[in-house]
Parts: structure tokens; sequence; C-alpha cells
């Protein structure tokens, strides 16, 4: 007997809602767009400046109290949290703690860290610093132009290979589901405020990889297809390549979600937001592989004869007998 | 398809022993490791084999001993990105010409007539001659001095650019030879702060230049990026000083011949020096920490034979005199001169720790930076931080691995189980590729190895699912395998290139920790299609020419 998420024989209408989907994919890029505009990325550090501590003590940590400590130092607005995490000993108290960019190009200076740190020694004289990180303002300049570069190299890139590989409809299609994926991810990192740094920008292009492998196995399939159903409508190819897919993208999906979940839960909150972002990418990247990427391709029409091409794409693409 | 012939069962074969090979050493990290640094101790001729032989033994030698490298994130230690200000060296560099061009205008006084240097940019020279309609001759003159820049490119370059401004000659040097001295500066700076690291004896450290005027600098094991900036930051340009006088003021009035420094000691205390030296650091071939003789820490150094000659010569003429040790234009201590000292040796005292002295040593035996540095990035992570970090990403590994094969294993049975070897399989190429390569693991790269755990199925997901379709189409269970491997061959290969493409773009954008995630997560790609194509394919087939199934069920 065999576990089974998708019943072997599936023949779902993927386009029945395309409306609502349609438009529920628009309202929420639209809604994440403009909470970008309004509300905006809590930008960590790497993309902002500036320097944080992470302290840890076996006192409780008391948020007014550090803040009374520092408030005092003449070093503009200080963020302090308080980091909650299972993975954490009882009597591991840790707080997050924010300063700006003081001034030049630099880093924290020296003096400036040993003042903080020398402060929060008030609270707890055991206290611990077991991270520091600072970054001067002219480098996390470059780290934004670089991710928004890496991002958009990402998406050309693919945008090429899949033009390249399929024709210009699977191209728009596979492109448009990577901006949808790309738009909503950004969108909930502005709803919850989680810290978007450099590291997120790697989840985002993981993201993009990982929706566009979901899409290409689709298109293959369709492709392959068209082929096989030279007479049949588009929407019945269509709909006929993704339930032959359903199965095994359900699977991956669900391997992969397994992973992600167990590093949310066991990795520590060092990489949460950055795991977190990963798993959201791989619930949207699912969904707009068939509802945005199929979608967009079955409005744009395909070339609906492919037997010229058939010789050279058996040749090239399928393996060779011995 | 269901034939691999002989040369290829053993390629894969080959490729997965020797993938569990080399990944094997890295699940007895500490001892290895331990073993590795007592290797290289002995090769270094620190200790004897006696001395580590715990250690040495605790790993046999004739196994391989390749590991992984942690990422400061994991092991602790200190990151910081410096840029080095290069166009300091320039204001040296021109100011160094002012004797030669001096010279050759007195020589040339009946057409320049008398001459005098004016204030000026630091880069540049600026002198006034007195005959103002001679100007183009003197312009002239100066650029015969003036010597060719060694340059495929552009063999007409020369290393200084001279202008006229009215009366007033410009004198500064050429973009060539100012990228040119950039090269250099990089260079000598990137030699000393290895020095200065390699001296402090830390494992594997990172000194890399990055772009034109910024280098890399990680540490793993030091406690924080400060100590990280004490030891390199410090210019440490040592110099000995003749004392014209000690005020009580910074603000003395002072010929441009002279200079004042405060003391190191005593704050209320300055030194009026000659502004040229008596001999500098750049002359030193050794120094050492050491006691002076009321015990107290100080740094023994001892000088090359002309600079032996100039100290030797200085004293002889000197005796009763003080003069000045300066250091980063700072006067550590100002002895009284109390015999001739020929050897070219000496020590210095100052109220040190001996922490202090053992770092002045290193910072003088490695010699000064030519340029100064700002610190444009620094990152500390504490080592219990990134214990943490291992021991959490371990446990996340290993649940996401049971998960994923029970997963597997109730979704497609035998087949399933094929796939779940192939999984442990692939785990063991990335860390041996990983280990290999010396590639560093970061905490973003475990991530990217747990993503792989669960990605890498995909592949076998996609042929599984084929050959079941293909069954269905009621073809015998041979063929059905044959052509769910083929027929999923495309849609693999198209899925991972696009995963590898941006795997490759991180690669090259990306820095420090994402760096580390795209290196596991394209290596990750790449065994798994291997290990999903070839390596279940092989079992398959094993299996199948073994037991010769009537009805398949996948």
């Amino acid at each position: 007997m065999r576990l089974k998420l998708i019943p072997s024989e599936t023949n779902l209408d993927f386009f029945k809602y395309s409306k609502y989907t349609l438009w529920g994919s628009l309202g929420a890029m639209g809604l994440s767009i403009v909470l970008l505009l309004v509300v905006g990325l809590n930008f960590g550090i790497d993309f902002q400046g500036g320097t944080v501590i992470r302290t840890q003590s076996t006192i409780t940590v008391d948020v007014g109290e550090y803040r009374d400590r520092v408030s005092g130092l003449g070093l503009g607005d200080i963020s302090i949290t308080e980091v909650f995490d299972p993975t954490f000993a009882d009597d591991q108290n840790v707080a997050l703690v924010r300063i700006k960019v003081q001034s030049g190009d630099e880093a924290v200076t020296k003096e400036t860290l040993e003042l903080v740190q020398n402060a929060l020694k008030g609270v707890d004289p055991n206290m611990q610093f077991p991270l520091v990180e600072s970054v001067g303002p002219k480098v996390s300049g470059e780290l934004i132009q670089k991710a928004v570069l890496a991002v958009l190299a990402a998406i050309l890139l693919v945008l090429i290979y899949i033009w390249f590989r399929f024709e210009w409809q699977f191209s728009l299609g596979a492109v448009a589901a990577l901006v949808h994926d790309v738009i909503l991810t950004l969108g909930i990192f502005s709803i919850f405020q989680i810290k978007f740094d450099l590291a997120i920008i790697a989840a985002l292009l993981t993201i993009v990889g990982y929706s566009l492998n979901d899409t290409v196995v689709v298109f293959d399939r369709v492709r392959e297809n068209l082929r096989k159903f030279k007479k049949r409508k588009l929407i019945d190819v269509m709909n006929l390549s993704i339930n032959g897919t359903l199965s095994r993208t359900v699977m991956t999906s669900v391997t992969t979600l397994l992973a992600l979940i167990t590093l949310i839960i066991f990795g520590g909150d060092v990489i949460r937001g950055f795991v977190f972002a990963m798993t959201w990418g791989v619930v949207v990247g699912t969904y707009s592989s068939v509802f945005i990427a199929g979608l967009i391709l079955y409005k744009l029409g395909v070339k609906r004869d492919w037997s010229k091409n058939e010789d050279v794409e058996a040749t090239k693409f399928t393996s060779k007998r011995n | 398809m269901l034939n691999i012939p002989a040369w290829q069962r053993l390629i894969i074969i080959t490729l997965c022993l020797g993938g569990i090979y080399l990944a094997f050493p890295n699940l007895f990290y500490s001892t290895v490791e331990k073993h590795n640094d007592a290797v290289l101790l002995i090769e270094r001729g620190q200790v004897s084999e006696i001395e580590v032989s715990e250690d040495l033994d605790g790993w046999p030698t004739w196994l391989p001993s390749y590991l992984v490298n942690l990422g400061l994130d994991l092991r602790g230690g200190a990151h910081l990105l410096a840029e080095v200000q290069l166009s300091e060296v320039y204001a040296d560099r021109i100011d160094a010409w002012w004797p030669r061009i001096r010279d050759e205008l007195r020589k040339n006084r009946n057409i320049v007539g008398s001459i005098r240097r004016q204030q000026s940019p630091p880069d540049q020279l600026h002198i006034r001659i007195e005959n103002s309609e001679a100007i183009g001759q003197a312009v002239k003159i100066v650029e015969e001095l003036a010597s060719p820049i060694v340059n495929i490119a552009n063999i007409a370059s020369r290393d200084i650019q001279v202008s006229s401004q009215d009366d007033i000659l410009i004198i500064e040097l050429s973009e060539e030879e100012k990228s040119a001295t950039d090269n250099r500066t990089m260079e000598q700076s990137l030699e000393i702060i290895r020095r200065r690291v390699d001296e402090v004896g830390t494992r594997e450290p990172i000194i890399q230049r990055q772009g034109a005027n910024r280098i890399i600098i990680q540490v793993p094991g030091i406690g924080s990026a400060n100590e990280l900036k004490a030891l390199i930051g410090t210019t440490a340009r040592l110099t000995f000083h003749h004392v014209v006088r000690t005020t009580s003021s910074r603000s003395s009035n002072n010929s441009g011949l002279e200079i004042t420094y405060p003391s190191i000691e005593n704050p209320d205390l300055y030194y009026t020096l000659e502004r040229t030296a008596v001999v500098s650091g750049d002359e030193l071939t050794d120094a050492q920490p050491d006691f002076d003789e009321n015990g107290r820490p100080a740094v023994s150094f001892r000088f090359n034979p002309t600079g032996a000659r100039k100290f030797g010569d200085y004293t002889a003429e000197n005796i009763g005199l003080p003069f000045a040790i300066v250091l980063d234009e700072e006067v550590i201590s100002a002895p009284v001169i109390r015999s001739h000292i020929p050897g070219g040796s000496g020590i210095i005292t100052g109220s040190f720790t001996v922490e202090e002295s053992t770092n002045l040593a290193v910072l003088l035996r490695a010699g000064a930076l030519p340029a100064e540095m700002i610190f444009l990035e620094e990152r500390t992570v504490g080592p219990d931080l990134g214990q943490d970090s291992i021991d959490a990403g371990k446990i996340a590994c290993i649940i996401a691995l049971m998960a994923v094969m029970v997963f597997m294993a109730l979704s497609y049975g035998l087949f399933g189980i094929f796939a779940n070897i192939a999984l442990t399989i692939n785990l063991f190429l990335i860390f041996g590729v990983l280990s290999a390569l010396g590639a560093t693991l970061t905490l973003p790269g475990i991530a990217g190895i747990v993503l792989t755990i669960g990605m890498a199925v995909d592949a076998n997901v996609l042929v599984f699912e084929r050959i079941r379709e293909e069954l269905k189409s009621s073809k015998g269970p041979s063929r059905a395998i044959e052509l769910g491997y083929e027929k999923a061959l495309s849609a693999i290969i198209d899925a991972n290139l696009t995963t590898l493409i941006v795997a490759i773009i991180l690669f090259t954008l990306g820095s420090g920790p994402v760096r580390g995630f795209s290196v596991t997560l394209g290596i990750g790609i790449i065994t798994s299609v291997f290990t999903a194509i070839f390596v279940t394919r092989l079992l398959i087939i094993f299996w199948f020419s073994k037991s010769r199934p009537r009805k398949l069920e996948v």
C-alpha cells in the first residue's frame, strides 16, 4: 500500500476559476506593492548601515532597563528587541541592540562599541556579546545595488534560457510567475516586518530557482503533449499536462517543505528569517507555476506545430541508447 | 536503457566510493582537526612529534584527512573589510621628489632665478620661480628628470607630470604612476597584514584583495574585531628622533624642520623633535618581546647594517642627550643615551604590559603599513554562538533527512528506498566535494544542504511518477522503467540547469555567507542529478536483474 497525496488519476480543470485566481494574484501583488511603498521593509544593517550587538545574559531581559542604560549615550535612536527561540537554554536570555550609523564611511568605532557594551554590562556584569556586526554606509549602499542587480540578472538569464529552450510565450509565463513570487515575498516581509538582509536576497534567488524548477517541469510536459496531441484544444492540453505533473509537484513541494519546516523549528533564530522566506517561496512558487505561468501561457497562446523541431530536440535531449 | 555498460557502472561506483572516502573524516571533525593541526605544527618545526603524539595518533595518517572549512559564523572569529587610503601614499612619493627637483633647478639658477616651495595640496608639489618668463624652460628642466614607466600598453608614459600656472611649477604623479603606486601599496598592505596575522598563528585566516582598494580579512578564533583591528590596523611606523626640547603644550612654534609629538606615558608632556628621523623602523631586522633590567616588559630590537651604522654614529655623538622613540606619532619613550651603542641592537622600554610588548614586537617585525586603513564593515561571532549554530544545523539536517526518507519510502516503497540510498550518497558527495575543494561551510550553507535534501529527491520523483504513468499504459516493467528515465530526463535537466544558473549568479555577486550558500546549493544540484539519474538507476538495474519481477509497483 502506498501513501498517495494525490489520487493517481486526476482530471481537474485548472482554468475553471482562472478569473478568480488571476484577480486574486493581481490583488495580492497590488497589496504587496502598496505595503512596500507605504510601510516599507525592515532593512537590516546590510542594507542600511549601522551596528547590531547580540547580548546574552542569565538575567531575564528587561527591554526598558536596557534602553535606559544606552539612551543617554548620545548615539541617536537605539532599538532593542528581545529574541525568543525554542533552542535556547532556560537561563539564556538574548536581545539585539541596534545602533544607527554614526559618522563617515566607517563601521562602528572601537570607542562607540566599548561605550555601549560597558553601559549594557551595567545590567549584568557577566553579559556576553556573542555577535557584533557593523556595516558602514558606503558598503551598505553597494550591497543594495549588488542585491538588486543579482535578482534582475537571475530573472533576465532565466528569461533567455527558457526562450532558448522553449518559446517566448513560455519565457514570459515563467518570468511572470517569478515576478509574482518575488513581489509576494517582499509583501509578506513588509507585513510582518521581518528583518530584510543579505541572506534574504539569497533566499529570494533560491525561490526564483525553485519556482522555475516547478514551472519548467510543467512546461516540459506541455511541450511534450503539444507534440502528441496536435489536434486537441490548447486548454485541454494544458490541463492534461498540469494533471499529469500534479503528483510530482505535490510530492516535491512536500519533501522540500518537510526539510524547511524542520529548519524553522530546529535551525535557530539566526537563520529563521532566511528559512521563512524560502518556505513561503515554495508555497507561492508551487501555486504560481500552475496558476500564473500556466495561465499566461494559455492566454498568450502558443505555436501548435512542433513537428519541425522534433528531430533536433529528440537527438539533443533524450539520453543515448547503448 | 536498462543496460549500463560495465565501465559506466565502474565509474558510477568509483565516484560514490570516492565521495564517501573524502567525506567521512568530517564525521570525526574534532579528532581529525587536532591531527591536522599537529601535522602542520610539526611541518613548521614548532613542536616535536612526541609533544603532540596524542593528537597525532588520534587519526591514522593513511586515512584521508580532508575537512570542510567552517566559516566564521560557525567557528567564531572576526571579519573586517578594510579600505586602504591609497592617495596618502601620493603625498609621500611626491614629497620625495622635492630634493632632486630643488637641486636641479638650483643648478639652473641663471635661467629660473631663485626658487621657493609653496603651500600645495598634499599630492602636488608647488614651486615658485623668480623669473616667471622662464617658466616654460623650468617645466622642461623638471620634465627631464622624469623617467619612463615600463608599460606595455602605453610606452610614452612618465612617472611625473609637470605643468605651470603663472610663475608656479606644479608637479604631480602621472595617472600611470599613480595606478602603479596603488598596486604596490595594495600588495605591500596585503603582505604586511598577512605577516601580522600569521605571527599570531591562527588557523586558516583569509586575507584577500577585493576591488581596487579593499581588503577582506577573516580570522577564525580571534576574540573580537577590535582585537583584529588592533593587530592589523596600526600603521606601526617606528622612528628614532633627536630631541630638541620638551614642552607642556602641543602648539609650540615649530620651524618646518621640527615636529611636536605627545608622550604616550605622560599626557602633559610633549616633545619637540627634529623632523628628519635618525633611523627608522624600515631598517629593523628583528624585534622580540623582552624585559628590561627592572623586569618590566620591553621590546628588544636589532638593526640591519646601514641602520646599525647610523644608530652607532648617532649614539657616539650624542652621549648624555635624550633621544625619542616614536611610534605612530607618539613618543613611546625618550631614554638618555648612556654610551655608544655600536652593535645596532637596543631595547625599547615604556609602560607596556606583556601583551602589549608582544604585540609591538609583532608589528615591528612585520613592518609598517604603507597607508592608513578605514574599516568599512566588521563582524564578530563568538565561538559559542557558532557551536550552537552547528548543533542546530546538525539536528535540522538529521530530522529533515529522516522525514524525507520516511515520506519517500511510504510513497514509493522499494523504489523510495532506492531513492533514499541515493539521497544518503548525495549527502556524502556534497561533503566530499566541499572537503576536496577546501570550500567553506557557512550557516546559510547548512540551510542550502537541508534544502538540497528536500529538493534532491525531485529528480527521482519525476522519474518514478513517469514510470507509474508508463505502467498505466500497460507496458512491461522493463520498458516502463526505461521510458520513465528517458522521458523524465529533459525535465530534470531543464529544471536543474535553471537552478544552477541562479546558484552561479549568487556565487558571482554574493559575498561571505551568501557565497557559502551558493556553493552548497550548486554542488548539491550537480550531485543530486548525478545520484538521481545514475545511482538509483544502477540500484534499480541490480535489483531488476536479480528478481525479474513480472509486475512492477512503484
